[in-house]
């Protein structure tokens, strides 16, 4: 391979790991918005929250991006940047996966952590931040990490729309050399150290936010997707 | 926004046949997922290192690449080094490799799961290791796992789609080509996306009621 096919994959990878940083924002703030709002005393909230989720957990990832890039535009009549097309896509897909993380580990908070708060006549809002929030955090960072990855792999999924990501540039050097087991052993290694670094961190993010709370991390936290069917995910 | 049913109704003979390549794609696709996901758990317990960790590896490997990019290994690499398969048996297989590698951690609860006095058991009757794991320990380990198994049927039938970049011709891939063609794209997307909710929501409900009578 020549450098100047090394700098198409270096840019490719750039703009995974933008459309990785960008999505993952907007995931996790859907997250936490879905997934709050799934624990509300009213139940519309509780209802339209729900609907979300199962909207959006319900159909593909991959489906979703050819609606954002595809009916959106004459629908709306405003086409987005392709770099915000995915990442709204990638962002609300994953982000119903990410509020069922966050009602799941909510609902696992001790019972008593609530009603201590709700003795001291804590507002709801103040129960939510004070008290059940800095106990749920830490015991979402394995799920989220493993949501993570599966973000990183669905990131992948732009290329077919034509978006420059890594992915994608492993298809031009394929194309430019006529020759493809290299360029996609490449890009499948480069892709498994982004996701390895992106798990080491995790941990160390997890065992900060114990720290914090005074607990230590699980041992070991097998990568398991989050469970979609029914029960506390 | 415009919407034109007539379009829907243009686009329904071609539905179906995407309905039909998009669950021949998951029911073979789980086959294999169950059955290479079996393996590689019993793999991992075979007692020595050369072994595990081999397995360990590229199982670790395969679940944290894209299988999009997988795909693209596999229908472009395998006819250079002489292997010609069709798309839909590259994309099959593709997913069935990706899958195994999450149905193994299933089995692998699934087996941690059985008490061990079912171990000590099977010791003490002198069962061979073979029958010891055919007719003691798989049977109570895969009952607990079916309903998470299920869950990965669901998310497998999400990633369907991608098979779609290697020319097959599922829901998806129809989709397109029917926008491409007829320069409507707003009907045929809705429509399917409408599916893959209808379908996961049904397949989901189906799951919940299996899991129950598992349980009981």
């Amino acid at each position: 391979m020549t450098s100047g096919l090394w700098e198409l994959v270096l840019h490719g990878v750039w703009v995974t790991i933008q459309l990785l940083v960008l999505s993952s924002l907007l995931a996790t703030a859907v997250s936490f918005v879905v997934g709050v709002a799934r624990t509300h005393r009213l139940w519309i909230v509780r209802f339209l929250a729900g609907f979300y989720t199962e909207v959006f957990r319900g159909t593909s990832a991959l489906v979703m991006i050819f609606w954002v890039f595809f009916v959106l535009p004459p629908a709306f009549g405003w086409q987005l940047v392709p770099l915000w097309a995915g990442t709204l896509a990638l962002g609300l897909t994953y982000g119903a996966y990410g509020a069922e993380i966050v009602r799941g580990a909510l609902a696992a908070v001790d019972p008593a952590q609530r009603e201590g708060g709700i003795a001291l006549s804590f507002t709801p809002w103040q129960r939510m931040k004070l008290i059940l929030l800095p106990q749920a955090v830490p015991e979402m960072i394995p799920p989220f990490s493993n949501l993570l990855i599966e973000l990183l792999k669905g990131t992948a999924l732009v290329s077919i729309m034509g978006m420059g990501d890594l992915a994608f540039s492993g298809n031009l050097v394929r194309l430019a050399l006529q020759e493809s087991a290299e360029i996609y052993t490449y890009i499948l290694l480069i892709y498994f150290v982004i996701a390895f670094l992106l798990t080491r961190s995790m941990r160390g993010l997890e065992k900060k936010l114990k720290a914090g709370v005074g607990k230590a991390p699980k041992k070991k936290t097998a990568a398991v997707r989050v469970p979609e069917g029914s029960g506390v995910s | 926004m415009k919407w034109d049913w007539s379009a829907v109704s243009d686009f329904m003979p071609y539905f179906w046949d995407g309905l039909l390549v998009t669950l021949q794609i998951l029911v073979l696709g789980s086959l294999i997922s169950f059955a290479l996901g079996l393996v590689w758990a019993l793999l991992m317990r075979v007692p020595t290192r050369w072994v595990t960790w081999p397995v360990g590896a590229v199982t670790e490997f395969v679940r944290n690449t894209p299988l999009l990019v997988q795909l693209f290994f596999l229908f472009y690499v395998l006819p250079e080094w002489g292997i010609t398969f069709s798309a839909l048996t590259t994309g099959v297989f593709a997913i069935g490799l990706h899958y195994s590698t999450y149905t193994m951690q299933v089995y692998r609860a699934g087996i941690e799961a059985v008490p061990v006095g079912q171990w000590e058991a099977a010791t003490a009757l002198n069962l061979p290791l073979r029958r010891t794991w055919t007719a003691v320990i798989l049977p109570q380990a895969v009952r607990r796992v079916v309903p998470a198994l299920g869950n990965y049927v669901i998310s497998m039938l999400k990633d369907t789609p991608l098979l779609m970049a290697i020319t097959v011709l599922e829901m998806l891939g129809e989709a397109r080509l029917f926008s491409q063609q007829n320069f409507q794209f707003t009907e045929p997307l809705t429509v399917i996306g409408f599916a893959f909710i209808v379908i996961s929501y049904l397949a989901s409900l189906a799951l919940r009621a299996l899991e129950r009578r598992l349980v009981h």
